[in-house]
């Protein structure tokens, strides 16, 4: 697209395809404002406006869902289809469940309130700005604006050093992947002229010869940053630390929503800008990426003693997973396999993020619940649990089963998908990668079932109390059991998201 | 759905509304939660018993009886065939045939009398209600792996076991539990995940579909490359294998065994042992034939070495629980080579060997944690003199040793005869003189399972008590232990006595997958 030619265009401005964004803004706003003329620090207002700012916003993404029109604006650089629906709807429900989770640890620590809410807020207005960006500029954008408060929100424990440290390694290595990425972009956007995906993809799929390793360079440099972005093995080192010193809610908003959005810029990257680019034998890095997170992730989270670090690597693995269906989805390029093999693997990304954040959600605030009482995350700690409260330590066996891919909880059909993506695709690259991740499910397994071991195998210490739910976490963890249990035992769920998102143009 | 469709989703998920309601009294209620628990595996039995009837009174056994009850949909009278995951094109299909319906009706009926012999026998720490509830949901899993026509619903109802056996054996389990619980895990675990990658296989060069009986009909699979075929049978074998489980994968079982409280172990030994079992006969042969063929002389080979290989562990065993876990390595070793045979004699005798050791070792395992409960024990060494001390527990074993070791007149004898008889003839395309070699082998094991039972049966039953346990009040064979065993004791003897009862049932079935 030229520059020109969109300037002289004068678009009508469709109100309806940016409400969500709209009322977002008009949240973080709202909770700005009523901090200044509000009744004071410490109180319940911004957590409330937040979640309706966030309800809110997710009533546009029904009606525009309903309406069933794909919404293309300023010439296909900003679409709002069904894909970019199905994923804003969940980042606004990934939203809500971490400010459930975040009402109590916010409220009773000693934190600055509606600045989190409206750090929070930011980034996931960022992420629901990339669901719909398909334009390089409007994909970095986004992503800053998804990470920049995430890099403040890190350190949002000011007189915890590891808070300071989760933030500075955050914002140190999150910068210089931006700059990775925007190097590699640059290169792409030298061959081929433009920043619209679309563009890119067809000026990639005329690329001379020559120039061919000028896009691979490009191709592959953009790919290390996202790699650095949804924490792929060999760029993932940062997350532990980050995420044991980050206050857990961040945490899991991090494992989940942020990282989610990486993946989401990345999902959009391959398939609408790089399709026709399998020469460059993108997919061969990504089936590294693929390999290596599974096996190091699960490798480093079993000697792991602290929960969270342990759910860090886990989500280390996790992101391995997500990426084998990718890597399968450019070995489906490569071979000029039918479109059906990359809609397959297209709707397994789509499943597993889903299903990995319902899950992974689920599984931290249980972990907050647990430390409100213990003070602590060491697994040790969950000793005895299902022995003095009994539903919380059945309700994390379920998220840790689901994590692990155990059915009838909902991360067998995640796995499943995975699976089903990596044989689809077929050939020696394809099925070598489900066997590696087969190997790595049952190693994941292990420390999952540790902590389970833990809570049901070991006797309680003395004297301990059952833990105190407060009624937001109660709410969070009562939609994660009941997403998870659903969706394992009525799949069609997610897979009826997935099936309509194949049409995202 | 019909009266007889709703009949056979209810043996499936009554044990499931069962659960429900346990988990809605309150745990110090115990009363309650035994009678709901037992009035849904009572239910649940009846209903399995419903269909056995119906099965048999109207003859479906037969194939033509059968055909003419079929409706306008294709569909057997007991058949639902429901949209469950339309975007992988799974759907909820459930059928019974005479492979699935013996060992449905054989689940549905040990875990009844599991529930009977826990009533007043709940293994430290107690807690009926998460133990009942554990139950209830390893019996929803056992009775619909029997029924699925779907891989992917089979799938899901194989790996339901895994979690609630997994803290029964953790929780309730002895000293080691841990490490056992664990080990379990991860082997059937280990064995799934390739079996899944096998299921995802046949669908996508099957004609995607994951239902079994169109897979079996399926061209695509027929014509497929032989390397392919081999590499997916491979693939089911090693997570079929792993749960029977056959050499060399069978180091899990014991420790599971020996750990396990009484109800897990017989459980585990008597319904979900077969799951391997039956994933062979029900998915793995009859899909890939071909396949099976190239493979079949390396599990024969592989079920003789189980044979020899339990009979020769059972005897250095010290503990009496370890000797019949190990006495199961053997056991499932006979069904193997049934199977391996590959013919209609020898998948029958498989079925009947399926069943008759569920039912046997079940009570074997029963005794052996009567027996541990009496005496604070099980180690062979200081045990002795049961007859004297509880002379109808005495006898009781015996009968069930004599039973195991195969002894003509009682149930055991009909699994492993046959077995044995099959590999003298195998299926056209084996070796002969290479299952005769293994008929051969299994029959020297027959003779060491006469020995190690007996010698067992001597340790544990002759002789005079032991000095320590001389003046210890020894209770005899209680209330609730004789309602939970005296069916099993009669069904030893009835199928012993008249084989027919089973094989009518399984003929027709084996024949029309493997005959001819």
């Amino acid at each position: 697209m030229d520059l020109v030619q969109a300037a002289g265009t004068n678009p009508v401005f469709d109100w309806h395809a940016f409400a969500p964004e709209i009322v977002l803004v008009g949240t973080i706003l709202a909770v700005l404002l009523a901090d200044l003329v509000g009744p004071g620090r410490n109180s319940w207002q911004a957590s409330r406006l937040a979640s309706v700012g966030v309800l809110g916003a997710l009533v546009p993404v029904l009606t525009l869902g309903n309406d069933g029109v794909d919404r293309v604006l300023f010439d296909g650089a900003y679409v709002v289809d069904n894909y970019a629906l199905a994923l804003k709807g969940f980042f606004l429900v990934a939203t809500y469940l971490t400010i459930l989770m975040s009402v109590d640890h916010i409220g009773e620590g000693d934190y600055y309130q509606s600045e989190y809410y409206f750090l929070l807020l930011t980034s996931v207005l960022g992420m629901t700005v990339m669901a719909s960006a398909r334009d390089l500029i409007s994909i970095f954008v986004a992503l800053e604006t998804i990470s920049i408060p995430t890099y403040v929100l890190a350190g949002f424990r000011k007189h915890d050093r590891k808070s300071n440290e989760a933030s500075i390694k955050y914002y140190v290595i999150g910068a210089l992947s931006s700059a990775i990425m925007l190097y590699g972009m640059s290169f792409v956007y030298g061959v081929t002229g433009t920043t619209m995906l679309k563009g890119i993809n067809a000026g990639l799929a005329g690329v001379a010869s020559d120039e061919l390793a000028l896009v691979a360079v490009g191709v592959f440099l953009t790919l290390v940053g996202f790699a650095f972005k949804v924490s792929a093995f060999p760029f993932h080192w940062w997350a532990p630390d980050t995420y044991e010193g980050a206050p857990t809610p961040v945490t899991a908003f991090l494992s989940v929503a942020s990282k989610a959005g990486g993946f989401v810029a990345l999902l959009s990257i391959l398939y609408f800008g790089f399709d026709q680019q399998a020469d460059t034998k993108w997919w061969l890095v990504v089936w590294i990426f693929a390999a290596m997170s599974m096996t190091w992730g699960n490798l480093g989270a079993l000697k792991q003693t602290n929960i969270v670090r342990m759910l860090a690597y886990s989500s280390v693995a996790q992101g391995g997973f997500i990426l084998v269906p990718l890597a399968a989805y450019g070995i489906a390029i490569d071979h000029d396999l039918s479109a059906s093999v990359r809609d397959t693997a297209w709707q397994s990304v789509v499943v597993y993020l889903l299903t990995y954040g319902v899950m992974n959600l689920g599984a931290f605030a249980v972990v907050i619940a647990v430390a409100r009482r213990t003070r602590s995350g060491e697994i040790d700690s969950y000793s005895g649990l299902f022995q003095h409260s009994p539903a919380l330590a059945v309700i994390m066996s379920l998220f840790l089963a689901s994590l692990a891919g155990i059915p009838p909880v909902a991360g067998w059909f995640a796995k499943f998908t995975m699976f089903r993506a990596a044989i689809d695709a077929g050939g020696g690259w394809g099925v070598t990668l489900a066997v590696i991740a087969g190997v790595n499910s049952v190693i994941a397994a292990f420390y999952y079932l540790n902590v389970v071991r833990m809570m049901w195998f070991r006797p309680a210490p003395e004297g301990a109390e059952p833990v105190r739910m407060p009624a937001a976490l109660s709410t969070s963890i009562a939609f994660c059991v009941t997403g998870v249990v659903a969706v394992g035992v009525y799949p069609q769920l997610f897979g009826k998201i997935a099936d309509l998102v194949t049409t995202g143009g | 759905m019909n009266f007889n469709s709703w009949a056979l989703t209810a043996v499936v998920f009554l044990p499931l509304v069962g659960l429900a309601v346990v988990l809605l009294i309150p745990k110090e209620d115990e009363n309650a939660i035994k009678q709901v628990t037992l009035l849904t595996t009572l239910a649940t039995l009846a209903a399995s018993l419903y269909v056995l009837f119906h099965w048999v009174s109207n003859k479906f056994y037969e194939a033509d009886k059968l055909a003419a009850f079929v409706d306008e949909h294709g569909r057997t009278p007991f058949e639902v065939n429901k949209s469950w995951i339309e975007v992988i094109n799974s759907n909820y299909h459930i059928e019974v045939d005479g492979l699935g319906l013996p060992m449905m009706v054989l689940s549905a009926f040990v875990t009844v009398l599991c529930v009977i012999y826990s009533w007043n026998h709940f293994p430290e720490p107690h807690n009926p209600k998460a133990f009942l509830a554990l139950v209830l949901l390893l019996e929803v899993g056992m009775n619909g792996t029997f029924v699925a026509q779907d891989l992917i619903l089979f799938f899901i109802f194989f790996e339901i076991v895994l979690l609630p056996m997994y803290f029964m054996i953790g929780v309730w389990g002895g000293p080691n539990r841990e490490y056992a619980s664990i080990k379990f895990f991860l082997f059937t675990l280990f064995g799934s995940a390739f079996m899944l990658l096998g299921f995802l296989a046949l669908f996508f060069k099957g004609g995607r579909t994951f239902d079994i009986q169109e897979l079996m009909a399926s061209p695509e699979i027929a014509n497929m490359p032989r390397s392919t075929q081999l590499l997916i049978f491979g693939g089911l074998a090693l997570g079929f294998a792993i749960k029977v489980p056959m050499f060399p994968f069978h180091t899990w079982l014991p420790d599971a065994h020996t750990e396990a409280p009484t109800v897990g172990s017989v459980l585990l030994a008597a319904i979900l042992l077969k799951l391997g079992t039956y994933g062979f006969i029900k998915i793995a042969l009859p899909i890939l034939p071909e396949a099976f063929e190239t493979y079949a002389p390396w599990i024969g080979g592989l079920a003789v070495i189980g044979i020899i290989y339990g009979a020769l562990g059972c005897l250095a065993q010290k503990d009496m629980k370890r000797l019949i876990a190990f006495s199961s390595v053997a056991h499932m070793g006979y069904v193997m080579l049934g199977i391996a045979s590959g013919t209609t004699v020898g998948i029958n005798a498989a079925v009947f060997g399926m069943v008759a050791h569920g039912l046997i070792t079940g009570m074997l395992f029963f005794l052996a944690g009567s027996v541990q409960h009496t005496f604070h024990t099980r180690e062979l060494s200081r045990l002795g003199g049961l007859l004297i001390q509880a002379p109808k527990m005495g006898w009781i074993l015996g009968f069930c040793a004599m039973a195991s070791l195969g002894l003509p007149g009682l149930a055991g004898f009909w699994g492993e005869f046959p077995a044995i008889l099959s590999a003298f003839n195998p299926r056209p395309g084996l070796s002969v003189e290479l299952f005769r070699f293994y008929m051969v082998v299994a029959a020297v094991g027959t003779v060491l399972a006469a020995g190690y039972l007996l010698w067992m049966l001597q340790k544990v039953a002759f002789g005079t008590p032991k000095d320590e346990f001389k003046d210890a009040h020894i209770h005899d064979v209680s209330r609730a232990e004789w309602i939970a065993w005296l069916p099993l004791l009669l069904l030893i003897v009835a199928l012993g006595v008249y084989p027919n009862l089973l094989f009518k049932l399984t003929d027709s079935s084996v024949t029309a997958l493997f005959g001819g």
